[in-house]
């Protein structure tokens, strides 16, 4: 139900993205999505990738401090309006997305989510027969 | 009484010629040593560098005698450098402690008469009659800038107001309705009232009697002296006076404003070089170093004082042939001053060190930002975390811990491990970057 996502704090300085990319690049590791809000003084970089342990660990050996965390990731038709039906159904049981991204994968939309309740996030998805993305 | 149209507050001892002065300094140096040996700590000294008060024979001879510091008060905290009575003590401040053991500083009523006749002696000098009103806007309680120049303010005649620092509106109210014509404060306060009044409407020079102001007790550049002159519409002399030597009056600027005269029928002035300890030439810089002459509770000899500063001269159109020495350029230890507190490095790490989401690395920036002196703490992420409401509670968080332990809000920042400088061997804690010291 859930996928690793890596969280990696960047100060907003200019060469801060790019050394994590490098490392990335080096160890052959590809992202598969990412996203980063823009704050006054630093940003949390986030992102699904392949082999998230490797490149955890070869972020880790750059000397780069980076979190490793699972996030919700559901699969809706590549349709309008799919992403609206499933907010909603958190929105009603009362829980809050903290964050949420998305992207077409394999023809698939992707929304990638974390909520203030993950157990009962869980419950949601298992009652309403959502599909989660394999990791 | 003294003559009001006369510019000294006391004649005598202001106008002594050089030759006058170090006679002076040499009988009450031989007077000081004496009281000095009621103590075990200096029996203690003079015993270890095999020294007796017949040694001392001329003013030269000053520099055989053993060196005071902070450390040594903090050691022999609280009444260790005594050197009479507890009974004989009417007065007791103390330094805050923060780092340590707090320094305890004793008053007899004779030292306190003689703290109130310097700091009379200062504002006097500087054209304050007992017709003035003075407004001492600087904090009470142990600092001694608010007991120090309300006696002094006191003793030489004017009307006192202990408004003590804070809030500006009543400040204001008072300055009008009350007619003041002389506000002591630190410079970023008296910044802060121009801002407010500023805001009121409050034009200084058409709504006020103000006609001068004492600013000290933290460093501030001559350039910022004269951006308070020209927003108050006045003159702002320099004030420099430590809690050891018994709080402000130990030097003050005349109506020269060239440099700060230090009263040396008060105090010995020394400026030594910090790592020697040996005298540099008139003009270098050095660290000043201050050996009390009149004081009966605790007197202190050859005192390193940590403050940076220069001789400009020994003589003035004022009169006046007591020494003049620049403005402090800054410390000869890691200790801070800003906005009139005493800043340790070692404090801010003791703070940053009791989160365990942060590293080791962290560096302190002093800045002047529209004239006020801010901190900016840095410090280092060890923990990662995938949740900005934690990373903005953590900031919080070191916002508030360092507020209660060096009594300043700092600009705290977050940054990804290994961003920080790590120099080598000693890492650089602080860099200060205010107009002051450029």
């Amino acid at each position: 139900m859930t996928i690793p996502q890596l969280s990696i704090f960047i100060e907003n300085r200019s060469g801060t993205l790019i050394k994590v990319l490098e490392v990335l690049k080096q160890a052959n590791i590809q992202i598969i999505a990412s996203t980063i809000a823009d704050t006054a003084e630093y940003g949390i970089y986030r992102i699904i990738c392949s082999e998230p342990t490797r490149a955890c660990e070869e972020l880790k050996n750059a000397g780069i401090a980076v979190a490793i965390s699972d996030v919700f990731a559901i699969e809706l038709d590549d349709q309008p309006g799919r992403a609206a039906d499933a907010v909603k159904m958190f929105s009603e049981a009362g829980i809050s997305i903290t964050y949420m991204y998305s992207f077409l994968l394999r023809s698939k939309g992707i929304l990638i989510f974390r909520t203030d309740d993950n157990a009962h996030a869980a419950q949601v998805i298992q009652q309403n027969n959502l599909k989660s993305m394999t990791p | 009484m003294i003559d009001n149209n006369s510019p000294y507050f006391n004649p005598k001892n202001e106008t002594l010629t050089r030759e006058q002065i170090e006679a002076l300094q040499l009988e009450r140096l031989q007077a000081t040593i004496r009281q000095c040996l009621k103590n075990e700590f200096y029996r203690k000294k003079f015993d270890e560098l095999g020294i007796t008060p017949d040694d001392i024979q001329t003013l030269a001879d000053v520099r055989k005698l053993p060196f005071t510091t902070k450390q040594d008060l903090r050691d022999t905290y609280p009444f260790g450098m005594a050197c009479v009575p507890l009974r004989d003590c009417v007065r007791l401040h103390s330094s805050s402690g923060t780092t340590g053991n707090p320094t305890v500083i004793l008053h007899t009523q004779k030292d306190l008469d003689e703290w109130a006749n310097q700091v009379a002696r200062n504002l006097w000098m500087v054209g304050l009659r007992p017709d003035d009103v003075f407004q001492n806007s600087s904090g009470y309680g142990m600092f001694t800038g608010g007991l120090g120049f309300q006696y002094g303010a006191e003793r030489l005649g004017m009307l006192t107001v202990p408004a003590a620092a804070g809030n500006s509106l009543r400040q204001i109210k008072f300055i009008k309705d009350f007619g003041t014509t002389c506000i002591h404060a630190v410079p970023s306060y008296v910044t802060r009232l121009y801002e407010v009044m500023k805001e009121q409407g409050v034009d200084p020079r058409r709504d006020t009697k103000l006609k001068g102001l004492a600013i000290g007790a933290e460093p501030h550049s001559e350039e910022q002296r004269q951006r308070i002159q020209d927003m108050m519409g006045v003159k702002a002399y320099n004030s420099f006076g430590m809690s050891e030597m018994c709080g402000p009056g130990v030097g003050f600027e005349c109506p020269e404003q060239n440099g700060l005269h230090f009263w040396e029928d008060y105090y010995i002035v020394e400026i030594v070089d910090p790592e020697t300890l040996e005298p540099v030439p008139d003009g270098e810089i050095g660290e000043l170093v201050l050996t009390t002459l009149c004081r009966e509770a605790m007197p202190l000899l050859r005192y390193r004082t940590r403050d940076l500063t220069r001789v400009l001269g020994r003589t003035c159109p004022c009169g006046r042939n007591h020494i003049r020495l620049d403005r402090m350029r800054g410390r000869s230890d890691d200790m801070m001053v800003l906005r009139g507190v005493n800043i340790f490095p070692i404090q801010i790490e003791k703070v940053l060190m009791q989160f365990s989401e942060l590293g080791n690395n962290y560096l302190i920036t002093l800045t002047t930002d529209e004239d006020n002196d801010n901190m900016t703490v840095e410090v280092e992420l060890a923990q990662p975390t995938d949740d900005y409401k934690q990373l903005q509670n953590l900031e919080r968080d070191i916002r508030r811990r360092l507020k209660d332990e060096i009594l300043l809000t700092p600009i705290v920042k977050l940054v990804a491990k290994g961003t920080l400088p790590v120099s080598e061997g000693k890492a650089v804690r602080v860099v200060d970057k205010r107009k002051v010291y450029q």
